[in-house]
């Protein structure tokens, strides 16, 4: 260790690693993972939005399932939470899911067309 | 980047470990790879949590879900719903203690709302094997800021005005303890870290070491560089394994990363540690003993003055301080001395850690600010008395402590406070009893501690607590004298004014303090040769009460001495003549019949 610097320069890219750990988080994630959303594929969109999350570098963002909220029907289902908004997306696959990453989360666009009416 | 979704924490404390968190943590690991989760979940050896009564526990992040008391089958159940769907799985959930709801985020836990964790920062939370997540926290920033920013005497003024005392009993203002091993002539000088716990029921350094070893490194160089030591000894001992393991790999991880050895953070000091293991003698916790044991000699104490801040490890000045006092140096450094000082009493800064044990309901680690009260600490974070049984004393400070009874436990806890009801803070170790502990008999027990532990070196040590045990054993058998009890208080005041070292000036300790609260069953035990709690086996009469007892015959078949007569399906009785006092029969009675007085 050469300086403080490079200490914290270590540090912060440390902490990336950690954020899963933090109890709180602004931007999270959480795939409805009940039996109908794991029959309509929602594991293999947990495993790409995890990759995406990675590939992009977004740490601070919490991924989570959640069980079936009721809309059967629109699996797999996934809500995004800023803050306070929340958006549900429905009919989610695996492309969207990456598109969600890239648009939704990264620029702050809400895709309309996908969300539950 | 490495990312998971999820991070599982697996509390490998030494509580946790004997309860098999080691085999949980492995099937955890099995039903995670059998559902090819690995890739999405992370699973995290940490040190303690500090709810050792509910282990093994695991805690589950983002979410924070706390679940306690974990069989390896369990976790097939966990991986499946919670890992996999979300599903909190409810039935592992924890149920307070007077509560009927089942608490599902750590954060909801009294126990853990009410403590303020600064030494305690990051035990239960990181790995203590990865210096990279001791980093991530924030870890030798503290070193980096010293070094790189503040003269070595800031840094001793920045601990001086932070009000930091030391934790390992004594109380010794630890910033005046840097300064006059500063100011103090001679080279080299030495920083020693005091890891030899030895109070029964204490193990809050046992904790930090296993849990966050780093922050004792860490704290050691800012030391070295305050005082102008390049040298530090952790002298640990033997009995802890787990902590000399993870000591010896936080420093060579220290070394690896450069934040130990030579010319750290690039201006020019060097810093190194090494581990001293200790055979585990009470006695090697005094100071003087312990720089004895670590220069390879016997360890045995010497008069003081000189203090080790003049003359100390081989003859040169050495800080001594114990790991707890050690853990808060970093967030004091990094916070400031105002921060720190903003906490406690007047004349007791900061937080303590107590260890919980004894008859209460959530035994474990707890870090509260001085000050709090022994009702918060024993009633609100311990969950009061288990079994519903009444509180009678509060024994701190251990074996060179003494005890507290009801009537005080609104007394905010601080040195001072603790002082003037006649007992100490000591490492901070709490044990709690109830009314079924004889206090006669647990001045016994510290006595026939330290009387074993005693390094025999002075005599008022060797041979005046070996005396007083030889009192006491007279008394909790029945055949306690007239007289006794001034005895006792005349070779206790002997003891303290004449022994050579700590352990003997406070060996007494445990029984002038429970003659103080408690003189009314010294009493009984002496003249009426009666046991007030119905503790003391020997005092005790058993009787049958002939309207409870069945007549099953259960207790005269388990009788050692054939002392319980009677007929099958008739009302038992015992010859107390025959009867040794063995407590058999009221143990098998299925029907409470067997009755002591």
């Amino acid at each position: 260790m050469k300086s403080l610097a490079e200490l914290d320069k270590l540090r912060d890219t440390l902490q990336q690693e950690m954020k899963a750990r933090q109890g709180e988080h602004d931007v999270s994630i959480a795939v409805s993972m009940g039996t109908c959303g794991i029959a309509a594929g929602a594991r293999e969109v947990v495993k790409v939005l995890l990759n995406e999350l990675k590939e992009q570098e977004l740490s601070y963002v919490a991924l989570t399932q959640t069980s079936c909220v009721g809309l059967c029907r629109q699996e797999p289902l996934l809500e995004v939470k800023m803050g306070d908004e929340k958006v549900i997306y429905v009919n989610v696959d695996q492309e969207k899911a990456k598109e969600i990453v890239r648009r939704h989360l990264m620029r702050g666009e809400i895709i309309k067309e996908w969300t539950a009416s | 980047m490495e990312m998971y979704r999820s991070h599982v924490l697996v509390c490998a404390g030494a509580g946790c470990i004997s309860s098999d968190c080691k085999s949980v943590q492995q099937a955890l690991l099995a039903n995670i790879n059998d559902l090819r989760l690995d890739n999405e979940v992370k699973v995290v050896e940490t040190g303690c949590m500090g709810p050792c009564d509910l282990g093994p526990v695991v805690m589950v992040f983002p979410d924070g879900v706390f679940y306690r008391k974990l069989k390896p089958e369990d976790t097939r159940e966990i991986v499946n719903e919670h890992l996999l769907k979300g599903k909190v799985v409810t039935r592992l959930l924890h149920t307070p203690v007077g509560s009927t709801e089942k608490v599902t985020s750590i954060n909801e836990l009294e126990f853990f709302q009410r403590q303020t964790r600064i030494a305690l920062r990051n035990t239960g939370l990181i790995n203590p094997e990865s210096v990279e997540e001791y980093i991530a926290r924030d870890g030798y920033r503290a070193l980096g800021k010293a070094l790189s920013q503040m003269t070595p005497e800031e840094v001793v003024i920045t601990i001086k005005e932070s009000g930091l005392r030391g934790r390992g009993g004594a109380g010794f203002p630890t910033g005046l303890k840097w300064q006059f091993t500063a100011a103090a002539p001679g080279s080299p000088k030495y920083v020693v870290c005091n890891a030899d716990e030895g109070d029964p029921g204490a193990f809050m350094d046992r904790s930090i070491l296993e849990g966050d070893p780093h922050s004792v490194l860490e704290a050691m160089a800012i030391c070295g560089y305050a005082i102008g030591a390049d040298k530090g000894y952790i002298y640990v001992r033997a009995e802890y394994p787990l902590a000399v393991e993870r000591l010896e790999l936080a420093i060579s991880k220290g070394r690896e990363y450069g934040l130990l050895g030579e010319n750290m953070f690039g201006t020019g000091f060097s810093f190194d540690v090494e581990i001293r293991v200790g055979a585990g003698a009470f006695v090697c916790g005094e100071e003087t003993a312990l720089l004895a044991s670590i220069e390879g000699q016997r360890g045995e104490p010497r008069p003081k003055p000189p203090f080790p801040a003049q003359e100390g490890l081989w003859g040169k000045p050495t800080v001594i301080n114990n790991v707890e006092t050690l853990a808060n140096i970093a967030q004091i450094i990094l916070n400031g001395a105002p921060w720190y000082a903003s906490m406690g009493t007047e004349k007791s800064k900061g937080t303590k850690v107590f260890a919980l044990a004894g008859k209460v309901n959530n035994t474990g680690l707890v870090e509260v600010p001085m000050g709090t009260t022994l009702r918060d600490i024993i009633f609100d974070i311990g969950g009061g008395i288990n079994g519903g049984k009444k509180f009678k004393a509060v024994q701190t400070g251990g074996p060179s402590g003494g005890c507290i009874p009801e009537a005080y436990l609104d007394t905010p806890v601080d040195y001072d406070s603790l002082n003037e009801l006649g007992t100490i803070m000591g490492s901070g170790g709490m044990i709690i009893v109830d009314e079924d502990t004889c206090m006669v008999d647990l001045a016994k027990f510290f006595l026939d501690f330290v009387q074993d532990e005693s390094c025999g070196k002075c005599a008022p040590c060797r041979i005046g607590t070996k005396r007083m045990l030889e009192i006491l054993e007279r008394i909790t058998s029945g055949q306690g004298r007239e007289g006794d009890i001034e005895l006792l208080e005349e070779l206790s005041y002997g003891i303290k004014n004449s022994a050579l070292c700590g352990l003997g000036q406070t060996a007494p300790n445990p029984v002038l303090s429970t003659l103080r609260y408690f003189r009314h069953e010294y009493e009984a035990h002496i003249r009426d040769h009666k046991c007030p709690a119905s503790a003391c086996p020997e005092l005790l009469t058993y009787y049958i009460d002939p309207r409870a007892c069945k007549g099953c015959g259960v207790c005269s078949k388990a009788c050692p001495s054939d002392a319980v007569l009677g007929e099958k399906k008739k009302p038992h009785t015992i010859d107390l003549n025959k009867c040794i006092k063995c407590g058999t029969c009221k143990q098998k009675c299925k029907f409470d019949a067997v009755i002591t007085v």
